[in-house]
Order: structure tokens, then sequence, then C-alpha cells
């Protein structure tokens, strides 16, 4: 059990005696400390049961005994030698590293923590250490002098502590001279922690329900189309117009996967009506699927294995429904996924059609393996053509900063779509300082599955970077709305902003876009999507 | 303490080859057995570990995407940091290994008092950047300039590269610019390590000793061309015996050419067991040399195997009557 | 305040704030590699930007005889970052009683020979108002992650709570019992 420090205050004159210079131990030597606030709850055994994974138990990272499995050297020195012959980018990080430092500041979690672990460069080095005690002849032999490390149950503590203090945003990577890629020697690493049972609750529950109900948050098909018509309803209220979206409806023209944050949640059932309201509009020949509910894919941050397990619904169920092709709605990771991986797992999908936008005819041959756009890539060229018509006014309210994502800005290259998609329906919009935005984006402090409340103080760290960005902004220009296309970002920044930035808002592209679309016979809008009254709007007009 | 190991490490190196070829008079092992054993631990190493990364597949294609995406024909794509073609690969790794676009890429920000009122200034932080490209450009120009020693006759660049580099005409014989060069940034490298707390920190042995050594090497090569000359004439005699492999030692070589050619041996030896060979591994790092055209072309990998999935039937076999009671359609009734 | 102690801090000012932001730094016992002091860059290193914004602030009113208050945003910024780097209460607000050792070591000197240690005490005692006013902030910002908590579960679960007919179950027992579980 974990103890909580007790405050023990000191008396004057041992603070007037605080030693100036604390002893700089070497990092193999700094012991890793579990404090509460600062690490998740350990995954439960019934989800590993459910997943099938191993070494299903009760256990707490607090506790001294990690009821680790018999042999669990073997498993894990195993499985990096498998993870060796199956990955080049593996046995390339592990072994061109110079250590330059030129990662070091650049990852959140370090620039806010200070902690030196939390550098990329040594986050590798706590597994690169046990590589080459145990894969290289020069580690064999030199030992320590060539930072070689043996692997024991420390070691293995401070890979959980660390390969969960990471959130796979690849921003080191942008700065890396060699490109080596903290994101994947943490995925890499995270598989081999679940080869003995070692993940967190926060991953392992979402992946258990998304694998047997359809989507993270483990809600069932008939509360999630309950939960889309209740939007619906609120929709009526606010245009005066009844959405009649589809699930499950074969022969459809497209499919739309969207993270299930976004129909659950709050700020993210706003999004979630945008795209309806849009949808709607278009007259879109669209389906929602309760079994593949789930654009999000924890799994990613278990194992690649569990992501494809989970992926796999997408096009199975594309194939099932005999749609065309596919659309994405906002979320990060999940578009790394199904920019980077999809494909390769389960593809190819030769029973799909390159999609062509039936409004536009635009036909998105950047898509024409995976057959899956971006949404923000249809509404930008939907915009372009004139095709739908805005009154950017009704936010006029709103100062808008736009926060890209780390995914699908180093893992995809989004940068413009969100942004056009944006400014034309926003009036009042403003950038964050150069190198906080696009390719140098900052990560929210939640990604890669740290969004759980118990490491709050954690998360409130890891996000600072980010928010004294949109600080700035704020102070600068009266910034009141972050806008992003990421479900976990909308689920993690309103406790970020109302921490360090009061006042700012946190919103989904489409909600904003949808706030400024004017449809066809709407009631003059008096209110947003929130509900709350539109400043002007005063319901005279 | 690292550095001082890897410090003393070298020092010991350059007593064994002066006690070995001034005391022990071991002339054939230090001029030719040792290199000829370090030349072919060289390429055989390198080859080794370039074969091994080689066989290791690469199973995603997972390229840092560090500009715009090729989307829509109206979005300018940014063609070299999101490269979707061949030619933008090839630039894009060109940038990287011969100007270290990445280390470039350092910027950062300031605020800074202005006349009204605070501003933000954009500056950059390039001397790692900087010192680094200085580093391994003089490095290269040293060892083609070297070259004028094993090949006979001496082919044209490395005359013209020889005479720019020496173009300043200052001392006899005429300083090269890349030894001043050289020497200042493996120099700067090393404080910096040193000097700054971060860097100092993630530092092993393994990263003072290659510095040291090549210290070593810049020294011992600038101490015999400027001040304590050797015989040029005897160690071409050498440098062409050994290429044209009926190798011979001349006479009156001093114990410092022995030093310079036994640092170089050893950089030779160590070479592919250790971080040195980022040389090679920069070629074949998957977050740089892939297309970023994942959505347009399907990315193969040779170990796709099956994963257990939860099927479509399993889950309407859960949830059927919950779906049909909310009027969802169902494939059985 | 005293003219003359207010005099000779004045002019040592930038000495008083570096050795003080030495100081706070160094309670950070990882950070062993000194990045917070090293970089200067507001966006890359807020940290140290919000220790110079929170030292020079700080300074400022306890110099300037202002009221002293709550509402003093560069030390509300401040120890909103202190409450979330891992400390210990105490270890959090010592930062404020590091500027009494600065102040005593830099003006040693010149407090002995102008024999105006009425005037230091009065402005130790002014220390210790704020580290008052700053331990509500403190107890504030930790209250609030507490807070944060519980909103976002509010968030999370916003459409259940609309339509309690469509409950699933809510993971909120389990937060507790957790909670209980590891706070023992």
């Amino acid at each position: 059990m974990a103890k909580v420090e007790k405050a023990k205050l000191p008396k004057p004159e041992e603070i007037s005696n605080i030693d100036y210079h604390p002893p700089a131990t070497d990092w193999m030597d700094t012991p890793t400390e579990f404090k509460p606030g600062t690490y998740c709850w350990g995954a439960k055994e019934k989800d590993l049961l459910t997943l099938g994974l191993p070494n299903p138990r009760q256990w707490s990272p607090a506790d001294e005994d990690w009821k680790l499995p018999e042999g669990w050297e073997t498993t894990i020195l195993d499985g990096i030698a498998e993870r060796l012959a199956k990955y080049r980018s593996f046995k390339i990080f592990m072994d061109i590293c110079v250590r330059c430092g030129a990662c070091a500041d650049k990852c959140h979690f370090y620039i806010a923590s200070g902690d030196p672990k939390n550098m990329p460069v040594l986050r590798a080095e706590l597994i690169r250490s046990v590589y080459k005690k145990y894969f290289t002849k020069s580690g064999k032999f030199l030992g320590r002098l060539a930072g070689a490390r043996e692997l024991d149950e420390k070691v293995l503590k401070e890979w959980w502590s660390y390969f969960f203090q990471c959130t796979e945003c690849r921003r080191c990577s942008v700065f890396c001279p060699y490109g080596i890629d903290q994101a994947e020697v943490t995925i890499i690493g995270r598989e081999l922690l679940n080869l003995v049972g070692l993940n967190i609750d926060w991953i392992a529950g979402p992946v258990a329900n998304c694998y047997m109900k359809g989507n993270h948050l483990g809600i069932e098909p008939h509360a999630f189309k309950g939960n889309i018509e209740s939007m619906c309803d609120d929709i009526e209220d606010m245009t005066g117009i009844r959405v009649n979206p589809t699930f499950n409806r074969k022969g459809a023209e497209i499919l739309f996967v969207t993270p299930s944050g976004d129909y659950l949640g709050e700020p993210g059932i706003y999004t979630c009506m945008g795209y309806l309201m849009l949808f709607h509009e278009l007259g879109l020949d669209y389906t929602w699927s309760t079994y593949a509910s789930e654009g999000g894919n924890f799994g990613f941050f278990t194992s690649n294995d569990m992501a494809k397990r989970l992926n796999s619904k997408i096009y199975a169920e594309a194939k099932r429904l005999g749609v065309k092709w596919i659309i994405g709605g906002e979320c990060g990771h999940m578009w790394r996924v199904m920019n980077q991986y999809m494909d390769t797992w389960n593809g190819p999908a030769d029973f799909l059609e390159v999609p062509v936008s039936p409004i536009t005819g635009t036909r998105f041959e950047n898509a024409k393996s995976t057959k899956m756009i971006h949404i923000t890539e249809f509404t930008a060229d939907l915009i372009k053509h004139n095709k739908i018509k805005l009154d950017p006014s009704r936010n006029d309210h709103l100062k808008v900063t736009y926060h890209d994502s780390c995914n699908p800005s180093r893992g995809m290259g989004l940068l413009e779509e969100p942004r056009y998609v944006l400014k034309a329906a926003c009036n009042n919009f403003y950038e964050m300082p150069e190198n906080t935005i696009r390719e140098k984006t900052f990560c929210c402090g939640s990604g890669s599955g740290l969004n759980a409340s118990e490491n709050m103080e954690q998360r409130m760290r890891g996000g600072f970077p980010r928010a004294n960005a949109v600080k700035y902004v704020q102070e600068k220009h009266g910034v009141n709305m972050l806008a992003n296309i990421c479900a976990v970002d909308r689920a993690a920044f309103p406790a970020l902003m109302d921490y360090w930035c009061p006042g700012v808002g946190v919103a989904g592209t489409h909600e904003l876009l949808a706030n400024a679309l004017v449809m066809k016979g709407e009631i003059p809008r008096v209110i947003d999507l929130r509900g709350e009254d539109l400043p002007g709007k005063g319901g005279n007009e | 303490m690292k550095a001082l190991l890897s410090f003393l490490a070298v020092i010991v190196l350059i007593l064994i080859a002066t006690l070995g070829v001034d005391v022990a008079n071991l002339h054939f092992l230090f001029g030719i057995i040792i290199p000829y054993l370090a030349f072919v631990l060289f390429v055989g190493g390198f080859v080794y570990r370039v074969i091994k990364w080689g066989r290791s597949p690469v199973p995603y294609r997972i390229p840092t995407t560090c500009g715009q995406q090729k989307s829509l024909p109206w979005i300018k794509q940014a063609k070299i940091e999101n490269p979707t073609t061949v030619l933008g690969v090839i630039v894009r790794m060109a940038l990287e290994i011969f100007f270290f676009r990445s280390l470039f890429r350092n910027t950062k920000t300031e605020l800074r008092v202005g006349e009204d009122g605070p501003k933000l200034v954009h500056g950059s932080a390039k001397w790692l950047w900087f010192g680094s490209l200085v580093f391994h450009w003089s490095f290269l120009i040293i060892i083609v300039r070297h070259l004028r020693f094993f090949l006979e006759p001496v082919p044209y660049f490395v005359q013209l590269i020889d005479s720019i580099d020496g173009m300043l005409q200052i001392g006899l014989p005429p300083i090269y610019l890349t030894d001043a060069f050289f020497l200042c940034a493996v120099i700067y490298l090393f404080l910096r390590r040193l000097a700054l707390p971060q860097v100092r920190y993630i530092s092993l042995a393994a990263d003072y000793f290659p510095l040291f050594i090549i210290m070593g090497i810049a020294i011992s090569g600038i101490l015999m061309r400027y001040f304590f000359r050797v015989d040029i004439v005897a160690v071409k005699e050498l440098a062409l015996g050994l290429v044209q492999l009926h190798p011979a030692i001349p006479e009156g070589i001093g114990v410092l050419f022995y030093i310079h050619l036994f640092l170089i041996s050893t950089l030779f030896a160590y070479f592919p067991t250790s971080k040195l060979m980022h040389m090679g591994g920069i070629f074949l790092s998957p977050t740089r040399n892939m297309m970023s055209n994942n959505r347009m072309v399907r990315h193969i990998n040779p170990w796709n195997h099956a994963v257990e999935v939860h099927s479509y039937a399993e889950y309407e076999d859960e949830f059927r009557d919950k779906m049909k009671k909310a009027g969802i359609p169902v494939e059985k009734e | 305040m005293d003219t003359k102690l207010k005099d000779l801090i004045e002019e040592k000012r930038s000495v008083i704030l570096e050795r003080w932001f030495d100081a706070i730094v160094e309670t950070y016992p990882l950070d062993t590699t000194g990045f917070f002091k090293k970089q200067k860059d507001r966006f890359a290193n807020p940290v140290g930007h919000a220790i110079v914004q929170g030292t020079e602030g700080i300074l400022e009113v306890l110099i300037s005889g202002k009221e002293l208050n709550e509402d003093l945003p560069f030390l509300n910024d401040f120890i909103k970052v202190r409450a979330v780097q891992d400390f210990t209460p105490a270890k959090a607000m010592d930062f404020i009683f590091l500027l009494k050792k600065v102040v005593r070591e830099v003006l040693e000197k010149e407090i002995r020979q102008n024999q105006i240690y009425d005037a230091l005490l009065s402005f130790e005692s002014k220390i210790d108002d704020l580290a008052l006013f700053a331990f509500d902030i403190y107890v504030k910002c930790r209250e609030q992650i507490y807070e944060l908590k519980t909103d976002e579960l509010k968030r999370m679960t916003y459409t259940l709570l609309k339509k309690a007919n469509l409950m699933y179950e809510i993971p909120a027992e389990e937060f507790e019992v957790n909670d209980q579980k590891c706070n023992t």
C-alpha cells in the first residue's frame, strides 16, 4: 500500500538549512517512487480475462509485490528478442542513439516536471540498457560502462512508471536527427509489460469494453441509439429540424465511425451533434454502426495485436453493410491508426470504392487504398466548393485558437484542413506561438490512455506546456475557445483549462461549424449547440 | 568520472602504441597487422550490423510527418516534410544526412520588450546543429584528403579538395582549414557534453570514448604535419603497400605516426560495436525514409498474423433482443 | 516599510532574485539536469518562466508596501505549478521562506552596519503574511484537482445523467474504492 507522505511542517531553522545542492544520483541508481496522483491504477483481473491477456490478477502498483508470473524475466527477454526480429524500427532505435540531447527538452512531461527520466532519450535508455546487457557484446562485457544493466523487478517497475508517463505524441521524433521515435519505443515497452500482465486500468477497461460491446465506454446498441436520438431532440429544439440518422443500415453509401467520447460525454456530444446536423443538411446517405461504434483504439496503447483485434471491426462492418466508403470523425490517435496501420492490419479494403464526395464530386485520391477519409477533409472540400451556407457571426462571441492533436499532425499531417473549416466558421481565429503548434504541437498531457482521473496531478503537469501557450493567447487576444479534432482532447482539456486558464472553453471543430451552419428551413437560432443563448441573436430576427 | 575513464583509456592506447613501437620495436604489428585487422573488423562489422538491421522487416509505414499531408488538390502539400514520392523521400533524407535538417529545427521563442510593449521573438538554438555539421563535414573532407596517401596518381578531385582546404596559404606546409574546424568542433562537442547538465546526465563512458579517440587522432595528425614532421614519403610508401597488398615497413617513420595509426585502427575496430553506427542507421530509419502515402498504397507486413476477433455474429448473439427492441436491424430474427 | 531596507533591497534586487530563483530550482530534487535554469524560452520552459514571474512579482509587492491579498496573479500562477509537481504541502510552500534566507545572506553586512534589524523583522513578518495567503491558494489548487476529477466524471456521463433510464455501469463506486485503497 502506498503511504501518503505526512506533511511534516519543517521548523524554521530547518527551512533555512535547506541543502542547496541535493546529491544528484545517476539515473540507474535513482529509484522509482509511486506517489498517489501521479500514476494510474493497475489493470483489473476481469478485463484481462475478457481479452485473454496474460497474468490476470488483482494488483496495485503501490503494492510491493506485483504478483509477476513465474519466470517473467525470460518472458520479457524473449519478448525483446521477438520484437527485435519483427521491428526494424526497434532495432535501429536501440542501436543508433548518440545521446546528443536534442530531444531532451521537447517532451511535455520533462518540461513540466524536470524529471530526467522523462527526457525521451532517457526513457528509451530505460529499455536500451537492458537491450545492451542481453543482446550486445559491448554491453555484456563492459556492463555499466557501455550503459548496460541487469533486468530486475525494479527495472520493470521503472518501465511501467515511465512508459505510462509517455503519451506517444512523437514530438521528440521531429527533433531527433535520426528520427528516433519514442512513441515506437513506448509502444514496444508497453507490449512487453503486457506480456506479464502489467497494463493500466484506464486502458484495459476500455479495451475490454470495446472488444465485447463495440466501444470503449461499453455502451450497448440500444443505448447507443438512444444517445444519438436524444441529441436529435436537442437539435430539433435548437433548429426546428428533425434529424433522422440510421443505424446498422445495409446499403448505405457511407459508414460513419467516430470515437465513443463523441456520443456520451460533454463537450464531445456537441461535436457529434455537429456531424448529425451537417450530414442531414447535405442529405448524405450514411449509417452509424453499433458494432463498429468506436473510432478510437485503446488497443493501440496495449499492443499492436490488440489494436488490430479492435480495428478489425471497422472493415468487417463496412463489408457486412455493403457501404462504399468510410468517413471518420474527429479523433487523434484514431487517425494515426487509420492512417498508418489499418490497411496493413486488416486490408486490403478491395470491397470498398475510392471515396467520392456525393456533394462535390471530389475524388479522394489520397485515400484510394484505405477508402477512409477524415471528416475535416470532407468538410473543407464542401466549404471550398460553396456547398454549405455558413453564418460565422454566430460564433462572434468566441475567440478561437486551434490545438493540433499530436497524432494527426505528426502521424498524418492533417494541418490545414481543420484550420480551413474553423476559419470559415469563426470570424475570430488566433494561432498559438509557432513552436507550440502544427508538427511542433504540445500534447494535452493525457494521450495514449493516460486520461484517467486518479493521475490528475500528473495530467495537469503534463498538459502545462500546452496550457501555457493557450494562456498566452488568452491574455494577448482574449481567446476563450480551444478548438481541436480529438476526443481525448475534448475529454481532457476542460480540466486542464479549468486549472491553468479558467475561462477558456473546449470545442470540437464540427461543433463550431454546426453553430455557423445555416440549415434549410431552420427556425432563427437563438441558442448554440450547448443550449446557451447566442449573444446578439436574441430571437428578434 | 565517465569522461575520465574514457580519457584514461585513450591515454593507455597511446602508451601501448608508443611502447610497442619505440621499445618493443613491433613496427610490423602496429604498421601492418593491426591496421589490416581493424579494417577487416570495420568492414565486416559494419556489413554485419547493416545486414542484421535489414533482416528485421518494417511491419508498418510510420513516417514522422513534419508538414501538411497530400489531401485536397488546393491545399499545398509539404512535399519534403511529408513526402508521398520517392523524390520527396530522397530530398528529405538528403537534407537530413547532409544538412542535419532535424537538428536545425531547434527553435526557441522569447518574449522581448519592444517599443510598444512586449513582443514575441522567434530565435533559434542552432549551436548543436552548427557544431555537428562542422564536425561531420570536416571529418569527411579530411578523410578524402587522406586518399592522397593511398592512391597513385592522386585523383584530381582529391587534389582539388586539398588545394581548396589549404587555400589560406598560411604557414608551411599550408594550414588546412578543416584541421582547425575539426579540432574546434570536436572540442565543442566534448565541452557541450560536460557543460550542459542535461547532456552530462545522459552521457555514458561510451559517449566520451569516441570523442577522446577522435581528438587524439586529430591532435596526433596535426602534430605530425605542423610540428614534429614525419617522413611523408615513407608514410605514403607504407600506405600504398597496404593498399596494394604487399605491405612493407619503410625505415624512419616516427612513433607519432604509429600512435596516429593505432588510434585510427582502434576507432575502426570499435566503430561497428558502438553508437557510431548511426552513420549507417540513419539511412534505415523508418520514420524518415518512408513515403507518407499510407492511405494511397497498402503497406504489407510480412508477419501480419491472424488475431482473435469478436465477430459481428457473436456481438449480435449477445445483443439481439436489445437491438430488436430498439429497432436496430439484425441479421437473424 | 523602512526606507533604508527598501533601498538596500532595491539596490541588490537582481542578486536577490537570482539567488532566490536558484534556491527555488534547487527544491526540485529530480531536476538533476538544471533544465529549469538553463532554458530561457518561455514556451519551452514554462516552469522556469513561472518562477521568474512569481519571484519578481512577489518581491515587488513586498517592497512596494501594497496591501497583501489573495488576488495576486503571479503568486497564483506559480503556486498552481507547485501544486502539481509532486511536492508535499510543506515542500511546495517553502519557496516563500527561502526569500528570508536569501535576503539575510545577501544583505548580511548592510543590515549589521545599518543596525536595521527591526526593519528586517517586519519585512520577514510580511513574508509570513504572504505565506499564509499562499497557503490558502495552495489548498484551493489542491481542492480544485479533486473537483476536476468529479467534474470530469460528470462530463463523461453527461448524457447518462440526462437520461437515467439508459444507465450502464458507471465506475463511480470503483473510483471511490480505489481512492481509499491507495490513500491509506
